[in-house]
């Protein structure tokens, strides 16, 4: 069994959206949950956010970024061409209902899972407002999408190049201090990110979530590699979340863990470079 | 495995045929498998041995009820095609059986040969029967008209394996669900390479698709499809999920980098295969490692550890020698390979350094205090005897659960307090109606020859069912 890709697209530099055919996957697919896939026999289980999905189409989007070999493996597959595994939709849906007002918070290809989020609590009839950032503007992605998809839209950028000059969560942190009354944010993006942006929203009344993103295998409980503390209990991402309370996760811990095959990761992508630039690839 | 001397060492006929298998010092470098399997020779002199009882209680003592003393009196007359097909009337997967039973616990330890000498070893003569057919190619076997019926078979383990084949051959239209990339549960993913060839695993599962059996990969009923949903599209369904979800000890350091389930450090090397460096999944290969636990999986954890270049492994058990869980067998295997037992001990703490890294195991000696309900005696903690062991990677091998997600999106499905399936011990009936359960999904973990039984008791009831329905 083999999972086809019929579009791929380099959305930002570094950063690629996908479209994989993939009937039974998209036909069950919800806000909040994700995939893993595998390129081929030698690869490792890779998990991605689901970034958007079509029912009828029976096809899956998901975005990635340039990091280690496997996602520069990714990188180089074009249409037409097919993964070996492609299996979900794994994780719990993100809990989706009539809120009021909602702030998401989407940094980096963060924006990402915020986007079928967006569409979601938006049709689930929300007041969605959606703040995205990147480090620059050619790292923006999905604005256009974003733009459809919630109430209001603001974008930051770490250099000014366009919008807010400075962080995202500057932004979340005026319209929670303007006294619109909020009932949840959710927050998406690198771990540091997510950190700080819960720091800043924790002293507001305000239900605060984060997807958290981790090291696993099977993606259903099985290996448990994927474990983060949360209000002191372990909680494992894969199937207790990848959503949790903000407040209550060990950040530093999840941090750390994601660092786990830092060394073994730089390694293996400066051996697969070489081979590229020997033209074994 | 060392030979016990028979009691008259001039009869050889007492003496058991030593398996050949692969010396200690050069198994612990490689993931090869470590026994070699009888010759013709060896199994024909093994097989000699049987006394052919009339009221053969070894056959009673197998979850399946192989016919042992028939399929040994075959290999005597040197048929061995027709060996391979009586065990195949009740055992699909012997060439794993073969290699992985505690057959000293089930069939072995009921030989009257046992009582005054050696029993006959059954499951080498099994293991040799299914790897002569699968050198010579297995040939399709028999399956029955189409009854037009159809199972969905949740699981591809031993126990769905098992009930699939049997279904098949009675003529239903079976289609196997995993949610893995590849099928045979824990066979695939748990057992180590060395113990069980990948090779074979996948051959077997090729035998029961050449009778008609559909296996579908990465497939997870739970969240592609609810248990409701699945019962709307099949006439029956069979769920062996198995006990999936590690279990932890709750201490501090738990979740430190180096920190590995057995199931997550076990998948990572056997279905991944980051043991071979062609294979892109990483695992830490550690310098010193610690594995705690005392069964099948601790032993195979460890040594698997020692094969990917560790100087020292040692298993940390909070009991003694004698209740270890573990098949002899094991235990003696990763003895010779050098596998320090550091036995009535518990770890207390898990200690790493300022990356969030391993860096040792905080240890306290145990005491064997009164029986607890498992008829053990339980464990006490001896004060102030605490001592730290160096290590930079930890596994824990202390058992698993039921996985939850096949509860969820569905109605009626009865589950116990440890989170097991509840279902009839005889036929695998849940209280949904149409729906059958086994293995370690009932269960909690167990051993692949007991999820086989089950697989075979539920086939019989779901065709029993199909045929009332």
């Amino acid at each position: 069994m083999a999972y086809r890709i019929l579009e791929k697209e380099e959305i930002a530099p570094s950063v690629h959206r996908m479209i994989i055919e993939a009937r039974d996957v998209a036909k069950a697919a919800k806000a909040g949950q994700f995939i893993i896939l595998r390129i081929d026999e030698r690869g490792e289980r890779v998990p991605l956010t689901i970034a958007d999905f079509e029912k009828e189409k029976g096809t899956v989007t998901v975005i990635y970024q340039e990091m280690g070999k496997t996602t520069k493996q990714l990188a180089k597959l074009s249409a037409g061409d097919y993964l070996e595994d492609f299996v979900g939709p794994l994780g719990t849906p993100a809990d989706i209902r009539k809120l009021g007002t909602v702030i998401l918070v989407g940094g980096g290809v963060g924006v990402a899972p915020i986007y079928p989020q967006a569409k979601a609590y938006t049709s689930a009839g929300n007041r969605v407002i959606s703040i995205i950032g990147a480090r620059n503007k050619d790292l923006l992605i999905l604005e256009d999408e974003m733009e459809k998809a919630s109430s209001e839209l603001y974008i930051a950028t770490d250099d000014g190049s366009k919008g807010h000059h400075g962080f995202v969560t500057d932004i979340m942190k005026k319209i929670l201090d303007s006294g619109e009354k909020v009932a949840r944010v959710v927050i998406i993006g690198p771990p540091i990110m997510m950190k700080v942006g819960a720091g800043v929203a924790s002293p507001y009344d305000v239900e605060i979530l984060v997807s958290l993103n981790s090291i696993m295998v099977d993606g259903t409980g099985m290996c448990g590699g994927c474990r983060v503390t949360v209000g002191g209990e372990t909680k494992f991402t894969c199937v207790d979340g990848p959503e949790f309370d903000a407040r209550k996760v060990d950040f530093v811990q999840l941090m750390n863990r994601l660092a786990m095959y830092r060394g073994e990761e730089t390694e293996a992508v400066e051996k697969y470079e070489a081979e590229c630039r020997c033209g074994l690839h | 495995m060392q030979e016990v001397q028979g009691e008259k060492p001039g009869k050889a006929k007492k003496e058991r045929t030593p398996m050949p298998e692969q010396p200690a010092e050069e198994r612990r470098k490689n993931f090869n498998e470590v026994t070699l399997g009888y010759t013709k020779e060896d199994a024909l002199a093994e097989a000699s041995r049987c006394l052919a009882c009339k009221d053969p209680k070894c056959v009673e003592g197998c979850p399946v009820n192989v016919d042992i003393p028939g399929f040994i009196q075959l290999i005597c007359e040197e048929n061995f095609e027709g060996a391979i097909e009586r065990i195949k009337a009740t055992n699909a997967l012997p060439a794993i059986c073969g290699r992985v039973c505690p057959q000293e616990t089930q069939c072995e330890a009921r030989c009257v040969l046992g009582k005054k000498s050696q029993p006959v070893a059954i499951g080498r003569l099994e293991r040799f029967c299914a790897d002569y057919e699968r050198e010579k190619g297995v040939k399709a076997p028999e399956v029955m008209p189409p009854t037009g019926k159809k199972v969905a078979v949740v699981g591809s383990g031993p126990a769905g394996l098992t009930a699939a084949a049997d279904l098949a051959k009675l003529g239903h239209k079976v289609t196997i669900f995993e949610s893995l990339h590849k099928a045979g549960g824990v066979l695939s993913y748990g057992i180590p390479e060395f113990r069980l060839p990948k090779e074979i695993v996948r051959q077997e599962v090729e035998y029961i698709e050449k009778l008609g059996v559909e296996v579908k990969p990465n497939y997870i009923i739970g969240r592609i499809k609810t248990l409701d949903e699945l019962c709307d599209d099949f006439d029956a369904v069979f769920l062996v999920t198995g006990a999936g979800l590690p279990n932890f000890m709750g201490i501090e350091g738990e979740n430190l980098n180096g920190v590995y389930s057995a199931n997550e450090f076990l998948t990572r090397v056997n279905l991944m295969k980051a043991y071979d460096p062609e294979y892109d999944t990483m695992v830490r290969h550690g310098k010193h490692v610690v594995v705690v636990g005392g069964g099948n999986v601790a032993m195979d954890a460890a040594r698997s550890a020692l094969r990917l270049g560790a100087d020292e492994v040692s298993i940390v058990y909070r009991r003694g020698e004698d209740e270890m869980p573990a098949r002899r067998e094991e235990i003696e295997h990763a003895k010779e390979e050098g596998i320090i037992f550091r036995l009535l001990t518990n770890p207390v703490r898990i200690l790493g350094d300022e990356k969030f890294n391993v860096t040792g195991v905080e240890c306290i000696k145990m005491e064997l205090g009164e029986p607890d309900k498992s008829g053990r005696r339980s464990p006490v903690p001896v004060e102030g005897t605490e001592f730290l062991v160096q290590a930079d990677v930890v596994i824990i091998a202390i058992g698993t659960s039921p996985n939850p997600i096949i509860f969820k999106g569905s109605e009626g499905l009865e589950q116990n307090r440890r989170g097991t399936v509840v279902a009839d011990e005889e036929t695998g009936a849940t209280s949904k109606c149409g729906v059958f359960a086994g293995g370690d999904a009932v269960t909690g973990a167990a051993t692949v020859i007991s999820a086989m039984g089950a697989g075979k008791k539920a086939a019989k009831a779901i065709d029993a069912f199909l045929k009332e329905k």
